[in-house]
């Protein structure tokens, strides 16, 4: 199913939510809505599924008006972050139970209802718990048993709110690459509300990154990690070290780090800002450097130093602890900049 | 340490003592009373017609009062957990309203309400229908005291359990009817079961605001608690001990499901 969203708004008292949205999903892909809490993401994924509803723009699924559909017609299946199993059901009569709530003439017969959930839970790799409840259920087993529930009845999109929020981090993983498994096999359109960068770029063939109720960029992961839209994408990516500069002829210049190695921009001369990752500092000791190290700690195979400037600004700094120069960084030091990479916005931005 | 060990047992012993003066002993005397000029006395004065009529009529009225306290608590408890509109505060203040006020209020306003100087008693005459003093008024003085004990027990839980089930099961295609048959209610059941039963013992025992209502008819408008009250007023303290023992008995028997239906939850 191909999903079109267009200016679409929607406000919650006086707060805005979604700003003015523009997005197309096509067929078979999977996508993730990638933001911190609060970009609207999950407003988004819930106005897609009719649970609410925007203020103003449209919503057509394969041409035809979802928002002259309530949320039942639409046949969407929704997982919700906290899975919202019905805990007085086993996992069958849950996976079962929108098949058996279709009228008397669309629902299948006792025994198809039973061969699919079946089948479901043979697909899902939970065949051993079709008689439990939820309650008896591992955080990942209830995701599975969700995930099966939504996909019973074979719904047109597949609209998951952060699927693997609740889980630790060798479950997530797993999870993750079971989901896309489930994708490529079932060819299902997918979309995923998420907060966590890797997830989002492990698992959705586009990466639609939400800040503050407007989509701020789409695209994969090295073009987003790369060319970041703007200051705020940059900074989500963990581009969250800010240095003014000046341009001049494409160049970037500041006092505070040699921009040698930095390619030229394609900017307009006068004052910018400059978002580096503390993985791309790259501090090199210089007895004529801006900065000096206030403090280091190790990870092991890992250095994290605190520079500070003479203004007293302090930014982190991370580099492998067995990299040339490394053991020269100790506090005291001075130091300067030799960045390759970093995001370089007009100052107004 | 040595404190503490010493405190718990006087602190035991205590409560263990204030209980079995407070509450045992009353129920045993009643039950001890009640059988004191033997079990042919007793059957004769429970099986006395216008104390059968008191039961049957306090089973009546309970019959109604508590299906109608659980539609409502449910409606109630539905509206104020998932919907948020204009005066859900006022509302969920007024619902309780019954709990903090003395039922005979409740009776007395339906009386201003409904009795011939009433501000309906006028028309209510004139179409010959009878509130005040016959059944219906008692039911509705035991409706308005019964009001709360389902809300109480079902909007926290409600609550606690926000609208994530429901929502789930409207994007599976649930209707109205389907979700609220098929996930609302099993959710809440047990607190329902639980309310329903303290609405039934508070029903069965409702005196202040019947009293009012009800002009005390034996034979017609007497319900149990008032019955009681009549016989003992009459100096027949065997009678008004019998008649209260099944009165004790209704609520013991309450008491056990509610125990029951707590493990349950």
């Amino acid at each position: 199913m191909t999903i079109d969203i267009s200016s679409m708004h929607k406000s919650f008292g006086q707060t805005e939510v979604l700003r003015g949205i523009d997005l197309s999903v096509d067929k078979g892909e999977l996508v993730a809505l990638l933001g911190p809490s609060g970009s609207g993401k999950t407003t988004l994924l819930r106005i897609i599924a009719g649970l609410e509803w925007p203020d103003a723009g449209g919503l057509h699924v394969d041409g035809q008006d979802w928002l002259a559909l309530s949320a039942a017609q639409r046949r969407i299946g929704f997982v919700f972050q906290n899975y919202a199993l019905f805990p007085h059901m086993i996992v069958r009569d849950n996976i079962a139970f929108g098949l058996t709530v279709r009228p008397r003439a669309e629902r299948p017969d006792r025994r198809r209802i039973a061969a699919t959930v079946d089948e479901l839970l043979h697909f899902l790799q939970i065949d051993a718990l079709g008689g439990r409840y939820p309650a008896q259920l591992s955080g990942g087993q209830r995701q599975r048993v969700a995930l099966g529930r939504a996909m019973a009845i074979e719904p047109t999109v597949l609209l998951l709110d952060e699927p693997f929020g609740a889980l630790d981090a060798a479950v997530r993983r797993d999870l993750r690459r079971w989901l896309r498994g489930v994708h490529d096999a079932t060819g299902t359109t997918t979309i995923f509300v998420t907060h966590d960068q890797e997830e989002a770029f492990e698992l959705a063939d586009r990466v639609v990154v939400m800040g503050a109720g407007r989509i701020e960029q789409i695209g994969n992961a090295d073009r987003i990690h790369d060319h970041p839209a703007s200051p705020f994408v940059a900074g989500f990516m963990g581009a969250t070290i800010e240095l003014p500069v000046t341009i001049r002829a494409g160049r970037a210049g500041t006092a505070l780090a040699d921009t040698a190695r930095l390619p030229a921009q394609a900017l307009a001369d006068g004052p910018a800002r400059m978002f580096l990752r503390p993985e791309d500092v790259a501090p090199a000791a210089d007895p004529a450097g801006p900065w000096q190290v206030a403090s280091l700690s190790s990870t092991g195979p890992q250095i994290r130093l605190i520079l500070r400037d003479t203004a007293g600004t302090e930014i982190p700094a991370d580099l492998r602890r067995r990299a040339p120069g490394a053991a020269a960084l100790t506090p005291g030091t001075r130091v300067q900049l030799h960045p390759e990479a970093a995001a370089i916005f007009p100052a107004d931005a | 340490m040595n404190r503490r060990t010493g405190a718990r047992p006087l602190l035991i012993g205590l409560a263990v003592l204030l209980t079995a003066i407070l509450v045992v002993a009353p129920l045993v005397f009643i039950f001890v009373q009640a059988l004191s000029q033997g079990w042919a006395v007793y059957a004769k004065n429970i099986l006395d017609p216008l104390t059968l009529h008191a039961i049957w009529l306090t089973a009546a009225v309970a019959v109604v009062v508590v299906p109608a306290t659980v539609a409502f608590g449910i409606a109630a408890s539905w509206a104020l957990a998932k919907f948020s509109f204009p005066g859900r505060g006022v509302l969920a203040t007024l619902i309780e309203i019954p709990f903090s006020v003395s039922p005979i209020i409740a009776g007395i306003c339906y009386l201003l309400l409904y009795g011939r100087q009433g501000l309906l008693g006028g028309w209510l005459a004139e179409h010959d229908i009878a509130i005040l003093f016959a059944l219906p008024g008692i039911i509705l003085v035991t409706m308005f005291v019964t009001a709360p004990f389902v809300v109480r027990e079902v909007l926290p839980l409600m609550r606690a359990q926000g609208s994530d089930q429901e929502q789930a099961a409207v994007t599976l295609g649930a209707s109205g009817w389907q979700l609220f048959r098929r996930v609302t209610l099993p959710n809440i059941r047990w607190a329902l079961l639980y309310g329903a039963v303290l609405a039934t013992a508070r029903a069965v025992g409702e005196f202040g605001g019947v009293a009012v209502v009800s002009g005390n008819v034996r034979g017609q408008t007497n319900t149990l608690p008032l019955h009681v009250e009549l016989l003992f007023n009459d100096l027949n303290a065997v009678g008004a001990f019998a008649a209260a023992t099944t009165l004790t008995l209704i609520a013991l028997v309450a008491l056990v499901v509610k125990a029951v239906l707590e493990g349950r939850r």
